[in-house]
């Protein structure tokens, strides 16, 4: 029973953050119709703001808390500004392309991330462990904890609230969700669609480095973690359903519990496990478990 | 619009590029062998382009005909470059025939989404197959050709040049061939509009079979060439970065014209190798800019170059009407 709740617990912890970076990817998905390659970038450009961030408030002698805002602050002033910039400056030039187009071109700012972040942050790994001490350590059922890792699943259930219920209960949301639905009788009713493109890309952007520096200062931050972190999300947005934010959460709840369940049973099949379950909602529900089918258009 | 087929003039220049390799210096020499092998599986993701789809896991091809070969040749000491190639091409094709037909029915970016999960899949189980090296993989022997050996570097590079260069060179007529055959403009019909294609009495789905089994096939044989240019294999050959390599080919040259693809990927090869040079630790930035730039001024490839002009001429004279815009989509 023990071991049980021990995969459970650590599947939850999994899960918490990549529904944050999930989410963030969906929700570029659901409005751009763009796969965007380039979210893991934004991910590991999270983790290394954050870690720079951690790095300066604990050299002038701060405490961690002090660190942990200071993160969270100047990543999401980074992330917003780097995603308006490429979404006005760079993606906008290639709408009304074909998708694989876009794709391509996502997969190109994600060649040229990968390499700024190696000129900025270099190539050896960098840390920021100070604000994981913040929340001390728990004890639970018999096991220890690290009380920041527990505190990480309420946080990504509040961010995950906090657009749901702004996407279906504001008016900025359903202005959001008619684009996502009928992006041209949106634009005849006189919303301004380039205007929430921007809005929605920047905040995709905003996510996926939250959740990276959300999870700075359990990592190591090192080249590679990009590439990892977007086949991750891939996997949980394709089985929950490109697009829908209900999918990302069940999707990024059964890739946890998987890679959780497959660590602790069967450390080979880790990577194997999740490429199979999506292979498998591929296979029989291509459109992912949360999407409703849609007519063809021809 | 049928074009002739060059036959006689496209195998002359096949040998005359094999024959090039004996005045060109040494390091453009293994340049060039990995310039064509990469141009051998992206011509197969063109050709898999040309039905509307496109893979991004022939990681997975690759990396089948790279472990066939590895796994053959140090089992039972085969070395010769010409079997190797075959098996290579075997292990590819038997793949793609398995995952082909049921592939098919997707389309777009699921088509893409599939193939690249089938692609991690693999990786994900050869890296935790500690019987095949894990992430570190083998090691295998230097090829030989037709019983001999070579102990001679340069010979032994010019060999499999030589070898790289002739598979892709009859590759890329067979694929020329396949463009102008009724299969291949069915394969085009195909990405315009399936439904139609249906109705015409084609099956969809198996012309998108065929041309990924062609795809697998191709991926196979250059999976064998990488094997033997680099005598090492690991996983790295199935993960995704390395299929977006060959996508990125693909899309340099577009879909208009075989000789686009050799240009495109010598073009990345020295892009690669001169950045590599003057500019350590950015290469990857000098390909992301240059892929933007090609995908916004040449959005039809290197290929529009010589291509597009050619068809607007024999367009104006035929007096063909456009295609039209703006349909439903």
């Amino acid at each position: 029973m023990n071991f049980f709740l021990t995969i459970v617990l650590d599947g939850l912890i999994q899960a918490s953050w990549l529904f944050i970076v999930a989410l963030g990817l969906t929700l570029v998905f659901g409005v751009l119709k763009i796969l965007n390659i380039a979210h893991g970038s934004f991910y590991a450009l999270g983790a290394y703001i954050a870690a720079t961030a951690v790095t300066m408030v604990a050299a002038r002698g701060l405490p961690p808390a002090v660190g942990f805002v200071a993160m969270l602050l100047s990543v999401a002033l980074i992330a917003s500004a780097v995603g308006l910039l490429l979404e006005r400056g760079l993606l906008k030039m290639f709408y009304g392309r074909d998708e694989v187009v876009l794709l391509l071109v996502t997969y190109a700012v994600f060649l040229i991330l990968e390499d700024v972040t190696k000129l900025i942050w270099g190539v050896n790994p960098i840390y920021a462990t100070q604000p994981y001490e913040l929340f001390g350590n728990l004890e639970f059922a018999g096991l220890y904890y690290v009380g920041y890792d527990l505190v990480l699943i309420p946080i990504s259930a509040a961010i995950g609230f906090a657009i749901w219920f702004g996407l279906n209960r504001t008016v900025i949301g359903k202005i959001v969700l008619a684009v996502i639905h009928n992006e041209e009788m949106s634009v005849s009713m006189g919303v301004r669609v380039n205007r929430v493109y921007a809005i929605a890309f920047a905040f995709g952007v905003l996510l996926a480095a939250l959740a990276g520096a959300l999870s700075a200062p359990k990592i190591s931050m090192q080249p590679g973690l990009s590439s990892d972190v977007i086949i991750l999300s891939f996997a949980i947005v394709v089985i929950g359903g490109l697009g829908s934010v209900e999918g990302a959460a069940v999707g990024a709840l059964l890739v946890g519990l998987a890679r959780a369940a497959s660590v602790h049973l069967m450390p080979q099949a880790e990577l194997f496990m999740i490429y199979l379950i999506m292979a498998a909602v591929l296979m029989f529900r291509p459109e992912g478990l949360f999407k409703r089918e849609t007519a063809r258009r021809i | 619009m049928k074009k002739e087929l060059h036959l006689p003039v496209m195998i002359g220049l096949v040998a005359a590029a094999t024959l090039f390799g004996r005045v060109l210096p040494t390091w453009t020499l293994s340049l060039a062998t990995i310039a064509a092998s990469n141009a051998l599986i992206a011509l197969g993701i063109v050709v898999l382009a040309r039905t509307g789809n496109v893979s991004f896991g022939q990681g997975l091809f690759f990396a089948a005909g790279g472990y066939g070969v590895a796994l053959i040749a140090n089992a039972w000491g085969l070395t010769d470059a010409v079997a190797q190639v075959v098996i290579g091409a075997a292990c590819g094709g038997l793949l793609g025939l398995v995952i082909g037909p049921l592939i098919a029915r997707y389309s777009g970016i699921f088509f893409g989404m599939l193939t690249l999960a089938l692609s991690m899949v693999f990786y994900g189980a050869l890296v935790k197959s500690t019987a095949l090296g894990g992430s570190d993989g083998f090691n295998v022997g230097r090829p030989s050709l037709f019983g001999m050996s070579f102990t001679d570097p340069r010979e032994a590079d010019f060999m499999l040049y030589a070898v790289s260069v002739i598979v892709t060179g009859f590759a890329g007529i067979a694929a020329t061939i396949l463009f102008k055959s009724e299969f291949g403009l069915a394969s085009l019909a195909v990405r315009e509009n399936n439904l139609r294609v249906e109705y015409l009495g084609i099956s969809a789905n198996r012309v998108i079979s065929i041309n990924f089994v062609i795809a697998a096939v191709f991926a196979g044989a250059s999976g064998a060439f990488a094997l033997m240019a680099q005598r090492h294999i690991d996983p790295q050959f199935a993960y995704w970065t390395t299929s977006g390599e060959f996508v990125f080919i693909a899309v340099l040259a577009g879909n208009q014209s075989v000789a686009a693809v050799f240009v495109a990927s010598m073009a990345l090869e020295l892009v690669r190798s001169f950045s590599n040079l003057y500019l350590p630790n950015t290469w990857q930035l000098v390909l992301g800019v240059f892929l933007l730039g090609v995908i916004l001024f040449l959005p039809g490839g290197i290929g529009s170059l010589w291509i597009g002009k050619r068809r607007k001429r024999s367009t104006l004279a035929t007096k063909e009407p456009l295609a039209e815009k703006g349909a439903a989509p």
